[in-house]
C-alpha cells in the first residue's frame, strides 16, 4: 500500500513540477514579449542577434539545404520514373522543400546551432550572477538579453529558411537534371505552374513561429537553469539544461509543424 | 542607533529544501551608516542581502525598503527602489562578453540619457577612483581576482547610489589586495556617503570600517551593535565569536571582575 501511495506521490511531484515551470515559461513569454514594446529601443543589440543567430547560421543552411535538395531530386527522380512523370520534379521538390522541410530542417539546424549557444549564454550568465547584476541594477533582463534574441529569431528563421529553399530547388536540380537527365525545361517549368502563393505564405508563417518558439525555449531553459528539477549548478547544469532546451525545441518544431500544417492546409 | 532605519527585515523566515537558513531574523539598517553582518560560514549572511535585493523572496516576514514591503510591490516600484542601489557580488559578477569600460558604462547606458562623451568622462572618473587606469579595454578574464572586485565596485558606484551592498568583497584575496578594497570603500564613502551594508568573513579587519556590526547566528541577528560594544559584549554567542575569530581580548569588566 505504501509503494502505491509513494507511486502517486511521485507521479503528482511530477505533475506540479511541469505545471510550474510550464507557468514559469507562459510568464517568461509574456514579459519578454512585452518587453519588445517598452522603451529605449535599441537596434544594434538586434543587429549583432541577427549575426549570431542567422548569418552564422548560413553555411550550416548551404550544406543541410543543398543536400536534402539533392536526396529530394534522387528519391524523386526514381519514384516519379516509375510513372514516367520525371516532369514532375521541379515541383515535387520545390513543394516539399518550401511547405515541409524547408522550414522545419532549418529550424532544427537553428535550434543545434543557435538555439544551444542561448541556452548556455544565458544559463551562464545566470550561474555566474550576471542576471542577478541587471536585476539589482534596475535593468530589466528580459529587454536587455531576451528581447533582441526574440526579434532575431522571428527575423532570421523566414532568411535562413528562404535561402535553405533556393538551395534545395538547386540541389535537386543538380542531381535531377545534371546527374539522372531530367528536362532542364521541365524542372522549371513545372515550379512555375504548380508553387501557389499558398504554399510560400505557409512556408513563411512556419519559420515565423519556429524562431520565436526555439529562442523562447533556448532563453527560458537558460534563464531557469537554477530551477531545472535535480538541478546541479555550475557547467553541469548548464550543460543539461542546454540539451533539455535542444531536445525541447526539435519536439516542438515536430508538434507544432504538424499543428501549422493541419490549419493553414 | 542614531539615525532612522532605512532598512528592516522584521521576522523573516526563509527555508531552502530541509535547511532552515534564517529563522525569524529581524535586522534594522541606519541611513548613512556601515553595517557589517558577520557570522560563520553557510549561516545564511549571503540570503540577508538576497532578501534585501529582492532576489530571494522570504517564506514568511517582511523585508521592508524605505518602508516599503520589497515582495508586496509591483516589479515597477521594485525598479525603483532598485535604483537606490549598487553592488558588488562576491564574485563581482562582470559581464563576461563586455570590456571593463563597457561594463562600467553599462548602467549609464541604460538607465540615463547622458552622451557618449558624458558616460566616457565618468566611467574614466570612476575607475580612477578605483586606481584602475590602462584596462579599459581588457576583458574580464584578463584581470586580476582583485582588480574584478574594484572594477564591480566602479560599477556599483557609477549612478551614485544611496545604498551599497558589499557581498564578501575581500574574499579569495591576498591581505595587500584586501586592504586595497578597504582604501577604495574608504575613499569613495568619505566621497559619495552611500550607506553600506557589507558581509564578511574577514574579522577583525572589517570592523575598522563598521559603525555598525551584526553577527548571524543559527538564523537569527543576535544583536546591532557597534564594534567597540561588539567586541566587549557579555553575550555569550558574540563572545565565543569574537574570542573564535580574535582571540581571548582583555577587558576590564569581565577579566578583572574575575
Amino acid at each position: 500500500m505504501e509503494k502505491i501511495l509513494g507511486y502517486f506521490e511521485k507521479l503528482g511531484d511530477t505533475a506540479l513540477y511541469y505545471l510550474d515551470q510550464t507557468g514559469r515559461m507562459g510568464i517568461f513569454l509574456f514579459f519578454s514579449v512585452a518587453s519588445i514594446f517598452k522603451p529605449p529601443y535599441k537596434i544594434s543589440p538586434i543587429i549583432k542577434q541577427v549575426y549570431i543567430i542567422g548569418a552564422l547560421s548560413v553555411s550550416v543552411i548551404l550544406f543541410t539545404g543543398a543536400f536534402t535538395g539533392m536526396v529530394l531530386g534522387l528519391q524523386g527522380y526514381h519514384t516519379l520514373n516509375k510513372v514516367g512523370a520525371e516532369a514532375w520534379l521541379g515541383s515535387m521538390v520545390a513543394l516539399g522543400l518550401i511547405r515541409e522541410l524547408g522550414p522545419v530542417m532549418a529550424a532544427l539546424m537553428v535550434t543545434g546551432r543557435a538555439g544551444s549557444a542561448i541556452c548556455a549564454e544565458i544559463g551562464i550568465m545566470r550561474i555566474s550572477e550576471q542576471i542577478d547584476a541587471l536585476d539589482c541594477m534596475a535593468i530589466d533582463p528580459h529587454k536587455f538579453i531576451i528581447a533582441p534574441k526574440f526579434i532575431a529569431g522571428v527575423i532570421s528563421l523566414p532568411l535562413l529558411t528562404a535561402i535553405f529553399d533556393v538551395v534545395g530547388i538547386f540541389g535537386g536540380y543538380a542531381v535531377g537534371v545534371g546527374l539522372l537527365g531530367a528536362s532542364e525545361g521541365a524542372y522549371f517549368s513545372s515550379i512555375y505552374s504548380n508553387v501557389e502563393f499558398a504554399d510560400v505564405y505557409m512556408g513563411l508563417v512556419k519559420p515565423l513561429c519556429f524562431g520565436l518558439l526555439i529562442t523562447w525555449i533556448c532563453s527560458a531553459k537558460g534563464y531557469f537553469v537554477h530551477l531545472e528539477r535535480n538541478a546541479s549548478f555550475g557547467a553541469e547544469g548548464v550543460s543539461r539544461a542546454t540539451t533539455n532546451a535542444v531536445v525541447l525545441s526539435s519536439v516542438c518544431i515536430l508538434v507544432f509543424d504538424y499543428i501549422l500544417t493541419s490549419l493553414l492546409i | 542607533m542614531s539615525s532612522e532605519p532605512i532598512i528592516q527585515l522584521k521576522n523573516v523566515n526563509k527555508t531552502f529544501g530541509t535547511q532552515h537558513v534564517l529563522r525569524g531574523t529581524n535586522l534594522s539598517i541606519s541611513e548613512g551608516k556601515t553595517t557589517v553582518i558577520v557570522g560563520g560560514s553557510g549561516q545564511g549572511k549571503s540570503v540577508i542581502i538576497k532578501h534585501i535585493l529582492g532576489l530571494i523572496q522570504p517564506d514568511d516576514g517582511e523585508v521592508l525598503v524605505y518602508g516599503k514591503d520589497i515582495n508586496r510591490i509591483s516589479k515597477k516600484e521594485l525598479r525603483e527602489i532598485r535604483t537606490n542601489f549598487g553592488v558588488l557580488f562576491q564574485s563581482a559578477a562582470l559581464f563576461d562578453s563586455m570590456t571593463v569600460f563597457d561594463n562600467v558604462a553599462l548602467p549609464l547606458r541604460e538607465r540615463t540619457k547622458k552622451s557618449g562623451k558624458v558616460i566616457a568622462d565618468i566611467v574614466n572618473e570612476n575607475l580612477a577612483l578605483m586606481d584602475i587606469v590602462g584596462s579599459n579595454e581588457k576583458y574580464p578574464a584578463q584581470i586580476s581576482g582583485g582588480m574584478k572586485k574594484r572594477v564591480g565596485l566602479a560599477r556599483a558606484l557609477v549612478l551614485n547610489p544611496k545604498i551599497v551592498f558589499f557581498d564578501e568583497p575581500t574574499t579569495g584575496l591576498d591581505v595587500a589586495k584586501s586592504n586595497e578594497i578597504y582604501r577604495v570603500f574608504f575613499k569613495s564613502q568619505a566621497q559619495l556617503g552611500y550607506t553600506a551594508v557589507i558581509v564578511s568573513h574577514d574579522v577583525p579587519k572589517i570592523f575598522k570600517l563598521a559603525d555598525y556590526v551584526a553577527l548571524l547566528y543559527q538564523g537569527q541577528v543576535q544583536d546591532y551593535l557597534t564594534p567597540e560594544e561588539f567586541q566587549l559584549s557579555d553575550d555569550p554567542i558574540i563572545r565565543t565569536f569574537v574570542e573564535t575569530t580574535m582571540g581571548q581580548l582583555y577587558s576590564s569588566k569581565s577579566m578583572e571582575g574575575e
